[in-house]
């Protein structure tokens, strides 16, 4: 049974998020359009810094198809520097424990994993990547990918605030201030207090050790603290070590994880309210913010039911297969539930392990899109085609042209908004699809019976989500899974990226029409639950028939005591 | 494209040196003068040499140690892992039954005794440090027998346990627990006092 001390800490953990929201989301907007802050006197000068040594004028504006190609190229050359630095490593400096060079389909598949945001891991950092990959490439690329997230939700918030112009922004004065004002700074703080809690931070080898006992132990170190703090801030989720936040060193307390959770939701949920203020719609806001919390809050309550319930296999409630006595039943199932919302995808507990609904509940926040708070800026974008397909779909019901925020909403916005919903569900179907009649696929597995087949779609679920968390058991580093993964997370990514970035400067061109007698309001309830349902149908018409052979049948077999 | 390439270029190297140099520098630099012991791996000495972290789990098998969890990678994090074993996998079940029947029998505890689950079931990390209190009292009497305690040491064992109980964090966050490692460097000084 869940204790009191448990429901306390998840309310205690809801509680917070909220309240950091509006003070978060309203200092965001400011930094994004250009406003003075506290922050201004002390990080000012490194922005300013950037844009000269880079040759950028930050007053420039860019028309969507500019800021795509922005995007694309610093994102293209990203994936060229990870992927060379893993390639070349064992002829760099800073490789203290000697490892060999990363081989092509493995470096591709990082490289593209770090660049997407995505921060799935078909390898193990502590066995695979030197101490200068996981800076230079890794950190890097945790801060950027964020920031680009960020930038291309600022994009559309601008094209939906806008009226009559070609211009949405600057890419690099996003990307640049995201990662100045927001991502740097709160890192920093977090890296300390992470430290001082017990996370390493240090340049030294591995050290072999003589327990008590009297037998060999290796103790992994490293610059881990640094790379923690951001990749739970951005969204990113990739482990210094391979257990991530399981992992003592990445994670030693109750608090840094109590810390680590909130830096999940944190940014993400408070770019919510950034929206809200940049398209001058704090109530529209709010609603979507509710909906986003309402569907975590849900999958919260049915996963951890879920957990609790007595497995006839093994005749414990609350089993702890593949979970930290520090952080018991309930903070692991709070992170896996708050990492798959967000597209962040760290772990804290083995999700292969947990019980088949609460596997179920992880899916299908990844499935519907990581549009639950989901990623930092990729959340409130990935939402934005939902909201315009309810508020098509609402304004077909009534018989008017559908209006959003003031802007007719066309049939080229629906098309842009369908393609950036049917892309990422065809890739997870279709390669869940052919690894599962391959014998390279099927090579892979760690669970035989539908377990096995809920590894192989969460794969393809967490890599076109951008998620990057696993059913861990299954061995992703093939070449097989590292070409097919990484090709799913490109799509995943820009399949969604370049939709958007079409519907904002779609948007930015329109006039913007006051609201009549005719216009469906979008900041009340009604709208939130028109805005749920949407969600769940297309989301359970998609995804229904995969969820019930995996962890829905197995979830009967296991009450039946069956075992694979 | 040649207007999006050389900013974008610029532009990287220049977060490269910001975020990928500076930043964990700077950061390992504050972290070793501020926090020294944390930063190099919170490492436990005994006699001058040191033991290892006491923040990561060790394996004990000798009947005169508290016993860890049971870890899928043997304690030895290279790298760290857990079993990935399903809710209906066999080995688990299996393993289960295993686990607990070796408990009671090394713990000469009547049959049917409820093992606490931190015994039962391998770790996420494979080093989890930690076992929960009512593990670590189950062991108090085994233990104090193999070391030819009294009544009297082993209910200060006892008493051991319970001070080396750590309850929730700032009285909030996380389960209590016990630090193996710590609680058997403390089992040998009071053999030895």
């Amino acid at each position: 049974m869940i204790t009191a001390s448990e429901i306390i800490q998840l309310v205690f953990y809801a509680v917070m998020l909220f309240l950091f929201t509006p003070p978060l989301g309203k200092l965001m907007a400011k930094i994004f359009e250009g406003e003075k802050t506290f922050l201004s006197p002390v990080f000012g000068w490194l922005e300013r810094l950037s844009y000269k040594l880079s040759g950028i004028d930050p007053k420039k504006e860019m028309n969507w198809k500019t800021y795509m190609w922005a995007m694309l190229a610093f994102n293209g050359l990203g994936f060229a520097i990870v992927y060379l630095l893993q390639i070349f490593q064992s002829s760099l400096p800073l490789n203290p424990q000697q490892l060999p060079n990363v081989s092509w389909h493995l470096a591709f598949n990082t490289a593209v994993s770090f660049m997407t945001n995505t921060n799935w891991q078909s390898y193990a950092g502590e066995v695979t990547l030197s101490y200068l990959v996981q800076m230079l490439g890794l950190t890097v690329q945790n801060f950027v990918s964020a920031a680009t997230g960020i930038a291309v939700m600022l994009a559309l918030a601008r094209g939906i605030a806008r009226k009559t112009t070609i211009d949405i922004g600057n890419f690099w004065v996003d990307l640049v201030r995201s990662t100045v004002y927001v991502l740097l700074p709160l890192s920093i703080l977090f890296t300390v207090v992470l430290v001082d809690q017990g996370v390493v931070q240090n340049f030294s080898s591995y050290q072999t050790v003589t327990t008590l006992e009297g037998t060999q132990q290796t103790i992994l170190l490293g610059p881990a603290a640094a790379q923690i703090a951001i990749k739970q801030l951005g969204s990113n989720g990739g482990g210094f070590f391979n257990m991530n936040s399981a992992y003592p060193h990445e994670n030693p307390t109750p608090f840094t994880n109590f810390l680590e959770m909130l830096s999940i939701l944190l940014l993400a949920s408070a770019l919510v309210y950034t929206f809200g203020v940049i398209v001058k719609a704090k109530r529209h806001a709010w609603v979507v913010w509710g909906v986003m919390f309402f569907m975590f809050a849900s999958g919260l309550a049915v996963s951890l039911w879920s957990e609790y319930l007595t497995n006839p296999v093994t005749g414990v409630a609350g089993g702890m297969e593949g979970k930290e006595t520090r952080f018991g039943v309930a903070n692991s199932v709070l992170w896996s539930v708050a990492t798959t919302d967000a597209s962040n995808g760290s772990v804290n507990a083995m999700h292969d392990s947990m019980s088949p609904l609460s596997g179920a509940v992880e899916m299908i926040n990844i499935k519907l899109g990581e549009i639950i708070f989901g990623g930092v800026g990729a959340g409130m974008y990935g939402m934005m085609i939902f909201i315009l397909l309810t508020v098509f779909i609402a304004g077909l019901m009534v018989g008017r042209t559908p209006e959003y925020l003031g802007k007719k909403i066309e049939s080229y916005e629906v098309k842009m908004a369908a393609i950036a919903m049917i892309l990422p569900s065809f890739g997870i179907l279709l390669f869940t699809a052919i690894a599962c009649i391959s014998d390279a696929g099927l090579a892979g597995l760690n669970n035989s019976g539908p377990h096995g087949f809920s590894e192989i779609l969460y794969a393809f679920a967490s890599t076109a989500g951008n998620n990057g968390s696993a059913f861990a058991g299954l061995t992703a580093s093939t070449p097989f899974y590292a070409t097919l993964l990484g090709i799913n997370m490109l799509i995943g990514r820009f399949g969604v990226i370049i939709p958007m970035l079409a519907i904002a400067g779609s948007l930015a061109k329109k006039k913007i029409t006051p609201p009549s007698s005719g216009t469906f309001p979008t900041d009340t309830f009604l709208f939130g639950l028109l805005l749920l349902g949407t969600i769940l149908i297309v989301g359970a018409l998609t995804f229904f028939p995969t969820q019930v052979l995996g962890p829905i049948v197995e979830h009967f077999l296991m009450l039946n005591g069956q075992t694979f | 494209m040649k207007t999006y390439i050389l900013p974008a270029l610029r532009l990287l190297l220049v977060m490269t040196v910001f975020t990928g140099i500076i930043y964990p520098i700077a950061m390992t630099l504050l972290s070793l003068v501020v926090f020294p012991y944390q930063a190099k791996g919170s490492m436990i000495e005994k006699n001058g040499v040191i033991i290892g972290s006491e923040l990561i789990g060790q394996k004990f098998e000798s009947d005169k140690y508290f016993h860890s969890r049971p870890s899928a990678i043997d304690y030895n994090p290279m790298p760290s892992s857990g079993s990935n074993w399903g809710p209906t996998d066999r080995r688990m079940a299996d393993s289960v039954k295993a686990r607990s029947a070796r408990f009671i029998k090394q713990n000469n505890l009547p049959p049917g005794t409820v093992v606490p689950k931190d015994m039962l079931f391998a770790s996420a990390s494979g080093v989890d440090p930690h076992i929960s209190p009512e593990a670590a009292i189950m062991q108090v009497e085994r233990i104090g027998y193999v070391r030819g305690f009294n009544a009297e040491k082993i209910s200060s064992l006892k008493k051991l346990v319970e001070a080396f109980t750590e309850g929730p964090q700032m009285k909030l966050f996380g389960d209590p627990r016990v630090n193996v490692l710590k609680l058997n460097l403390a089992a040998d000084e009071l053999q030895s006092k």
